[in-house]
């Protein structure tokens, strides 16, 4: 069995790391530089850095302040916030990603991920999804952070996107988000079964065991985490060393 | 005493290049990010780095007239580092979307990874390790700081079959199937992963080259 990412994850805003709670009551966490150092010490296998109002204000993420933060961290970053064309994604990478995390801008112009595919390769080009249920059943893709309903599904969203080539998924269920109360199981269970790209979880993190369910029941590549680490409930090793002990792979520095 | 050296990364139009300048920038190396031959052949060590496919990879090298240029450079054992797609181009022949003719620096091939043990997915993408042919193989080499539990960071559909078990560097395991995850011969090595993603273990991998390019050991 390959090793399963323990990545966590970044939401920016202004100059501050902040932390949504089911993507409203936002609070900040910290300095952008000093916690991605920290993760990257404490054994990330990568990190994903999300400007999470440059879609919403429709303005660039600030590149000044992605270099300073990616400047001394040597595993990958997935980077999104406010990605709507080719030059954008340059922008990103020469500031120190290694991928691109789309959301809002796809949904609105689903070829722009061809377009983004065709130029830097599948391995450089993350959907990203916030996922919210619906109360007749089924889930629909949410844009801007949570706020802006789309009237897509999620399943088939998804099934469109890996046709258009993207390399992963980072997969965000923004009713869990923030709550620590577990991974959306049954969603991210759904997308495994079919997906031949890896699948990123993220929203819920909570229990040590909420980890684990999410590899052993839902099949998932790689857990996204922001709360369960900003708040210290758990470290890096701590998550890492329980799955070891549950006999799944893990790397451990 | 360490001289000051020079290094240059070949850019022939893939990839990004941006996380392996920024490792060179950290342990306070000049480095050249060029298409010139010129500054390639004056350059201490050479990067052939790469993301994307064969025949892209290729096709960017010949347009650009680097191809004989890199060979010529590998032929005085200059020391050099292929990473991911650029050393994959270091071998004879490329079989990604058709057969294309490499560099041929070292002999052997590039074949997509077979149907793999416990339905892993191909790429693979995420962290592994990698393994010595047999204990002590790494003495001298780029890999001789490397740990039991070092891993590193890959992203790639397609593997290297080096013809000649000499050239083969480091193996590694995924799905089931063993595949030579680095090759070498004299100076001139490749990665199939990418060390300036691979934390600390890649940090000391670059800088284990570094130190080839200063002192012409590792």
């Amino acid at each position: 069995m390959k090793n399963i990412r323990l990545i966590p994850r970044l939401d920016i805003k202004g100059p501050n790391v902040v932390k949504p709670i089911q993507t409203e009551a936002l609070r900040v966490v910290g300095n952008p530089k000093k916690l991605a150092y920290h993760y990257y010490e404490a054994g990330a296998d990568e990190l994903i850095y999300l400007d999470i109002v440059a879609s919403l204000y429709q303005r660039n993420l600030d590149f000044d302040l992605l270099k300073s933060v990616a400047k001394n961290i040597f595993i990958p970053i997935t980077v999104g916030g406010g990605i709507r064309s080719i030059s954008d994604i340059n922008n990103v990478l020469r500031s120190g990603a290694d991928k691109v995390a789309i959301n809002t801008f796809a949904v609105k112009n689903p070829n722009f991920l061809s377009q983004a595919v065709k130029e830097f390769g599948s391995q450089c080009v993350v959907l990203y999804v916030e996922a919210k249920k619906r109360a007749q059943g089924g889930y629909e893709v949410y844009t801007d952070g949570g706020r802006e309903k789309t009237g897509l599904e999620v399943i088939a969203w998804i099934k469109k996107a890996i046709g258009l080539g993207v390399g992963e998924i980072l997969l965000t269920s923004v009713d869990r988000d923030g709550t620590r109360g577990g991974y959306d199981i049954e969603l991210l269970k759904k997308i495994a079964s079919f997906s031949p790209v890896p699948l990123i979880a993220h929203g819920g993190a909570g229990s040590l065991h909420s980890f684990e369910e999410a590899v052993t029941l839902a099949k998932v590549d790689a857990l996204g985490v922001s709360s369960a680490f900003h708040y210290n409930n758990f470290s890096i090793s701590d998550v890492k060393n329980y799955l070891a002990k549950n006999n799944i792979n893990v790397r451990i520095i | 005493m360490s001289k000051k050296i020079k290094v240059a990364i070949v850019d022939y139009g893939v990839g990004n290049l941006y996380s392996l300048i920024g490792v060179f920038k950290f342990f306070n190396i000049d480095v050249n990010v060029t298409e010139e031959a010129e500054i390639l052949n004056q350059a201490d060590g050479i990067i052939l780095p790469g993301v994307g496919s064969f025949a892209a990879g290729m096709r960017g090298l010949k347009i650009r007239g680097l191809d004989e240029v890199v060979k010529a450079i590998a032929s005085r054992n200059k020391p050099m580092l292929g990473i991911c797609l650029g050393t994959q181009l270091m071998l004879t022949e490329g079989h990604e979307f058709g057969n294309f003719k490499g560099l041929g620096i070292m002999k052997g091939k590039v074949v997509r990874f077979p149907i793999l043990a416990d339905n892993e997915k191909i790429p693979q993408i995420g962290w592994n390790k990698i393994f010595p042919k047999e204990p002590g193989a790494w003495t001298g080499t780029i890999l001789n700081s490397f740990k039991e539990n070092d891993q590193v960071y890959f992203v790639h559909s397609y593997i290297l079959e080096p013809k000649f078990e000499k050239n083969i560097l480091a193996l590694s395991v995924y799905g089931g199937h063993t595949f030579c995850s680095a090759i070498r011969q004299g100076n001139i090595y490749g990665c199939q992963f990418h060390p300036e993603k691979s934390g600390q273990a890649g940090m000391k991998i670059i800088k284990n080259f570094i130190n080839l390019i200063q002192y012409g050991k590792a």
